[in-house]
């Protein structure tokens, strides 16, 4: 046994002696046995991990890496024109033809940081963080629409059902929190193209699932009392009804009893867990405004960052970040600037305030979509200035990571002058998912469930761990 | 450089193989027996090539054939080992082979492909020794003097527990096994009634009477549907971004309620849902049960590919044929030959070719006394249609419009206003394939309607939204849709039809863009086939074969599930996979007979559960038997029944049901309970204007069943408790336990009412509300210790916190 491990078991039993005051000696072996064969005990990774801990940044819709990550000056040459047939033959898009005219971004690049890492003037947080990011500018994935391209993303499969990332990290690992649950959700913005799918238990038991974090009501569904009933009159319902359970669990003998009662234990902690999370009257001043906070604009995206720190801190295993939506298939150089001010600076003060907290290197954090945008324009209404948007452009696009496991201050893999294709060290997304789960000590191949006679896992059948972006 | 390069080889290669000339026996047949055979030969074919037998050789695999006789650079056979056209190179495992001898093959190639005659070649059938594979057995039932024995099931179970030297269980309690017997056939938990009826009841035979009771009600159906629904996979959405509500999909729904509760035999039961359309003078109802196949996902996307989702819809359909009827995992074999069961992946796309021509259809389908009324007044409300479309000049535009959607099909990329437009006639059309519709010469009126109204819709994609202002469109669509409903309308199915049969290609790799060899519907070969006289056998043709008595299989899967659904557990544990990697059955013999039975029995549902319901091994008592716990963890050899969590629509059923809450009605339309907000934000269907009319009166307290479950965003309550996202189908659900659960139970507004039903119900109804509560909710008096408890509780708290303790009562959310 590891003495982290040791301690948990512990502390747990402290809390039993402390809160389950009436319970017998044979009901506490009875409840830690349950404990031991409770699902999301913490569980060894395969192998040591670098990383304990996920944040995924997903930025739904699809981002423009040409107007955000991967500059393209060559585009200049061609702005308004077609390419020609022969380069974009075998150019599978959603909306557009191949024939659609290039569409150059008016973005500024520089470079940044130690690395020179080249980034865009729309996003100038990110620019100041640059050393600590792994940029991939290679990215692959297979589907080239919205709810098939996040399936693909967080489940390794276009067609629904399966088990989601988060789902597959928790179900690997286990959650080390005791109050709160171990795969978080939270959204900003509209709704997304996947909704629940992508944060779905798929086929694993129903545990594993994303809980997700409102934002209005209660954070947790039925967090809070039924109205009348405070937490003492909560607390004496819970006691009268584990004095019951615990009857009928010497009666049967039925071990699930202990694990039933044991639910219920950590529902009333979550109940007091929740409202602490959200209440940041502890954080500085300067930490509110690092994240944005305050400020009209950020706020929803940098409520959840900071949340997002929060919750890693208090043992949450994989937060997922969903903020909708970057699809900008009109007028892409005004929305793409609103939603770079709502999510730049949180993303980046995610960053620094891990990396000041010393939890960066326990705690990987993924910013992306589910795939990029064309070089080509889309053009709805040719008659309206600065309608143009772009197409959905699964090959060769762009995201970020950084932290626990991740080598930062470098740009993976590149794409043609055009955008249209990657030509050196292509990452696919299967790639991304074996990569991400390796930093957790997961091999991607052996985290596999059984359900209708097969064995699943998050990478279907493909998959390689890339080492560049390995420390 | 590279031509001389390539002649140099030529050049060497023809001088290794002896004067220029190669000979297939001595410079081919070695290499391919060295290198190749391993994979392609006579004990196995994958991707269904085989090289040691000239026909089948010159045939290929499923990509087609493998060489051109005198043109090599044409040729698989060179790509594939010189691993170029983006091929891996083959073999795929040990050394690649060297330029020389590739170049022997491109030698032997170019010089005609010569293969000399061989004898005749061993043909290896995929035979299988495989239990479930081979034919039913009668089996002989155990006879065995032990006054336990109440039926044979009952001489199986102990046979074999005499042989583990185990004795059974105890008989339950009477009060559990009436409450364990109305929670398995009816879903719902005894009235306190009920109960004394069957404790006061003294003859002997108290204990199937009622069993002939539950399985005489209305509410059996509503309990064992469930179950087909989920391997239907059943939903009242879309799937998808969009996902669209259904609003029709209850049809299906419906009829296998109806089903169910008449008992329909379960080979006629099988025959309707897989080719009711095709059956002679099909009913409506009939063409309704192919709606099993309707439930595939639809992606409304825009940009989307339509034929990848067809095909993935007719995968689907083949692959869940397999695993509902067959418990095989035929899907496997999409992409390749199954890697453990003997289906190769040209028995997949056999199968598949059985609905690779269907078409998906909505029809009229008008419930009883709907007809009369629409007849009498169609001719006024087509009156009314046309002077309302004529007063907003739709004729004319919709006549202009259509012409440019034309153009714009034969030009594409030139207008992208019209290209999205034609994208939206594609994937927006409401109640029929508006492309289908558009390309018609010769419409039905229905049809007209379908495509008129998606015009006046969706005009504005195609002219913006200043034209559609102006043309006043919405204000017609409010107009006709306020019309539409002013007038008695015809219930809609969503069902299956059959278009002109087109081609079937296997796909390589399972990616339905590459195109592999030509198939035709066929039996898995590995199980008993068609008459050879079938030359092209059909759906109804397969719906036949699996009933029929020489399949092996589907009885068998079917008489397991019903064990499963009365045990927790199947006699094969893995209900949904009886192929080789899935459990061996714990009585091979018990499900052969029970099998047996069922066919012999006209295939009668109710007749196999009243079987077992009846035996003594059902009506053991679930107690945990500690000594046990090392001889037979699984309780896979049944000493004991199991205590069961209810499934998530029986847990809301059951609280509304001893509270009161509950209405009974059987069948109907979707409900929607009250949800709490923001639940619908969270999938991308809100913005379509996907809302959640809660649903008022009585209706908000019906079944579970009823809920309407929309695939992005389901109601909470069923998600928590393990309800299946209806995606894909599913065979045995997962029970878990977690806080959510808990919270949900505690704490939902929904829970909480019930706990004030019951509080007020059994404080205005009883004298002694303590043991009136306890009889409601578990059946049973309270103990001391219990009443203690209770009572504690109550000196400092009300009856709505004591009823709702009963209601999150592990013993109450749990069939014993």
């Amino acid at each position: 046994m590891k003495r982290q491990d040791f301690d948990l078991i512990q502390s747990r039993r402290r809390f039993f002696r402390h809160c389950a005051g009436g319970i017998g000696t044979i009901a506490l072996a009875q409840l830690l046995q349950a404990e031991a064969s409770d699902p999301l005990a913490p569980k060894k990774p395969h192998f040591p991990a670098k990383a304990k801990n996920v944040i995924f940044l997903f930025m739904e819709g699809a981002p423009s890496q040409i107007d955000l990550f991967d500059p393209k000056p060559e585009l200049r040459k061609w702005h308004g024109h077609p390419l020609p047939p022969s380069m974009t033959k075998d150019l599978q898009l959603a909306f557009i033809k191949p024939t659609a005219s290039i569409l150059a971004s008016p973005r500024e690049f520089k470079p940044y940081g130690q690395c020179g890492m080249e980034l865009s003037e729309l996003l100038p947080h990110t620019a100041s963080i640059a050393d600590d990011l792994c940029l991939i500018r290679g990215m692959q994935s297979d589907a080239f629409n919205h709810h098939p391209g996040q399936l693909f993303l967080f489940a390794g499969h276009m067609i629904g059902g399966r088990p989601t990332m988060g789902a597959w990290v928790t179900y690997g690992l286990g959650s080390e929190s005791q109050n709160l649950p171990g795969f978080v959700v939270l959204s900003s913005g509209v709704g997304t193209s996947a909704g629940s799918d992508n944060y779905s238990n798929g086929f694993l038991p129903s545990m594993y699932a994303g809980t997700v974090f409102r934002n209005s009501g209660d954070p947790i569904l039925y967090l809070s009392n039924p109205p009348g009933m405070n937490n003492e009159a909560q607390r004496a319902r819970l006691d009268t009804l584990r004095e019951m359970n615990q009857e009928h669990l010497d009666e049967t003998g039925d071990r699930e009893i202990a694990s039933r009662i044991h639910s219920y234990e950590l529902a009333y902690r979550m109940q007091s867990a929740g409202p602490e999370l959200l209440d940041f009257s502890k954080e500085s001043a300067a930490t509110l405004d690092m994240y944005g906070v305050n400020n009209e604009t950020t706020r929803p995206f940098a409520t959840n960052c900071l949340l997002a720190r929060r919750l890693v801190e208090r043992g949450t295993r994989f937060v997922m970040l969903m903020h909708a939506s970057w699809d900008h298939h009109s007028e892409i150089n005004k929305s793409i600037a609103k939603q770079t001010a709502a999510t730049d600076q949180p993303s980046a003060a995610l960053i620094r305030d891990l990396k000041q907290r010393g939890m960066l290197n326990d705690t990987l954090v993924v910013w992306g979509g589910e795939f990029g945008r064309t070089p080509m324009s889309e053009m709805r209404r040719p008659e309206e200035a600065d309608n143009a948007g772009r197409d959905h452009h699964p090959n060769g696009y762009s995201l970020w990571l950084a932290g626990g496991g991740i080598r930062g201050g470098q740009v993976i893999g590149k794409t043609d002058e055009l955008g249209l294709s990657v030509t050196e060290d292509k990452v696919h997304v299967h790639d991304l998912q074996a990569t991400m789960l390796h930093c957790l000590g997961l091999d991607h191949k052996r985290l596999t469930y059984r359900h209708m006679g097969r064995d699943f896992r998050l990478t279907d059948v493909s998959g390689e761990v890339v080492p560049k972006m390995l420390v | 450089m590279r031509t001389t390069g390539i002649l140099l080889l030529w050049l060497s290669a023809a001088a290794a193989a002896g004067a220029g000339k190669v000979d297939f026996t001595k410079d081919i047949q070695p290499l391919f027996k060295a290198r190749c055979y391993g994979c392609h030969g006579s004990q196995q074919q994958m991707s269904g090539l085989r090289l040691d037998v000239k026909d089948a050789a010159t045939h290929g695999g499923y990509s087609g054939p493998l060489f051109k006789a005198g043109d090599s650079s044409n040729s698989t056979l060179i790509h594939r080992v010189s691993g170029d056209k983006g091929f891996a190179a083959m073999p795929p495992v040990g050394p690649r082979l060297t330029p020389q001898e590739v170049s022997i093959l491109r030698a032997w190639i170019d010089q005609g492909a010569n293969w000399p005659e061989t004898g005749t070649p061993v043909v290896t059938a995929r035979k299988s020794s495989h239990w479930s594979f081979q034919p039913l057995t009668h089996p002989a039932i155990p006879q065995l003097a032990n006054a336990w024995v109440r039926n044979p099931v009952d001489a199986f179970i102990l046979d074999r527990l005499g042989r583990e030297k185990i004795t059974p269980s105890p008989e339950a309690s009477r009060n559990t096994l009436l409450r364990r017997l109305s929670l398995d056939l009816t879903g719902l938990p005894p009235t306190p009634t009920e109960m004394d009826a069957f404790l006061s009841d003294p003859r002997p035979d108290a204990y199937e009477r009622q069993a002939d009771r539950l399985l005489a009600s209305p509410h059996f159906a509503e309990k064992w549907a469930r179950q087909w629904l989920d391997l239907a996979r059943y939903a009242d959405s879309d799937g998808y971004e969009k996902d669209w509500v259904r609003p029709w999909a209850w049809r299906y729904r419906q009829w296998v309620i109806d089903a169910i509760d008449r008992d329909m035999p379960f080979d006629e039961f099988t025959i309707e849902q897989i080719a009711g359309d095709l059956l002679p003078h099909a009913t409506p109802e009939q063409k309704i049960a192919t709606g099993f196949h309707r439930n595939t996902l639809t992606n409304r996307e825009g940009g989307i590919d339509n034929a990848q989702f067809r095909f993935e819809n007719t995968v689907d359909r083949a692959s869940t044929v397999g695993s509902a009827w067959l418990g095989l995992t035929v899907g496997c074999a999409q992409c390749h030959d199954h890697k453990f069961d003997p289906i190769s992946q040209k028995d997949f796309y056999q199968t598949f070719a059985f609905f690779d021509n269907v078409e998906e259809e909505d029809i009229d389908a008008p419930l009883p006394g709907e007809l009369g009324p629409w007849l009498r007044t169609k001719a006024e409300y087509q009156k009314k249609r046309a002077d309302l479309l004529a007063e907003y000049h739709v004729p004319e535009l919709q006549a202009v419009w259509e012409k440019r959607l034309r153009e714009t099909l034969a030009n594409p990329g030139k207008w992208l206003d019209w290209d999205l437009a034609w994208d939206c006639v594609k994937k927006l059309t409401e109640g029929g394939d508006g492309a289908a519709i558009l390309q018609k010469d010769e419409r039905t009126p229905r049809e007209r309607e379908i495509l008129t109204d998606h015009f006046i819709r969706n005009y504005h994609f195609a002219v913006g939204p200043k034209t559609y202002e102006e043309v006043k469109f919405k204000e017609l669509d409010d107009k006709l849709r306020a019309l539409k409903i002013s007038y008695p309308q015809l219930s809609q199915g969503m069902v299956l039809a059959e278009r002109p049969p087109q081609a079937t290609y296997l796909r390589v790799r399972g990616d339905y863009k590459n195109q592999g060899i030509e198939v035709h519907p066929a039996a898995l070969s590995v199980l008993p086939q068609f008459p050879k006289a079938m030359s092209q056998p059909t759906r109804l043709d397969l719906a036949r074969w699996l009933v029929a008595p020489e399949n092996p299989l589907t009885a068998r899967v079917a008489v397991n599930r019903i064990w499963q659904e009365l045990f927790g557990q199947g006699i094969v544990a893995s209900s949904e996979d009886f192929g080789t990697r899935g459990d061996k059955p714990s009585h091979p013999e018990l499900l052969d007979w029970l099998a047996g039975q069922f066919m012999e029995n006209g295939w009668s549902r109710k007749r196999i559960v009243h079987t077992i319901v009846t035996s003594a091994t059902y009506r053991q008592s679930s107690k945990a038997r500690p000594e046990l716990e090392s001889n037979d963890p699984g309780n896979a050899l049944l000493a004991r029944q199991a205590r069961l969590r209810l499934p998530a629509e029986l847990i809301r059923d059951a609280s509304l049901a001893v509270s009161g809450l509950l209405s009974l009605d059987v069948g109907g339309k979707s409900i929607r309970p009250p949800q709490p907000n923001g639940v619908m934000e969270m999938g991308y269907g809100k913005k379509g204007g996907a809302q959640w009319d809660e649903s008022q009166g009585a209706d908000r307290y019906r079944r579970g069943l009823y809920i309407q479950f929309l695939r992005s965003t389901p109601y909470p309550q069923l998600v928590n408790f393990d309800a299946p996202k209806s995606n894909v189908s599913l065979c045995r659900r997962e029970r878990s336990d977690t806080s959510l659960q808990a919270l949900n139970l505690l704490n939902d507004p929904v829970f909480i009412e019930a706990a004030q039903a019951l509080a007020y119900r059994v404080t205005t109804e009883s004298s002694d509300p303590l043991n009136y509560a306890f009889r409601l909710t578990l059946g049973r008096d309270p103990n001391p210790r219990e009443v203690k408890s209770m009572r504690t509780y109550l000196e400092k708290h009300d009856w709505v916190g004591a009823s709702s303790i009963l209601l999150n009562l592990d013993e109450f959310i749990t069939r014993e």
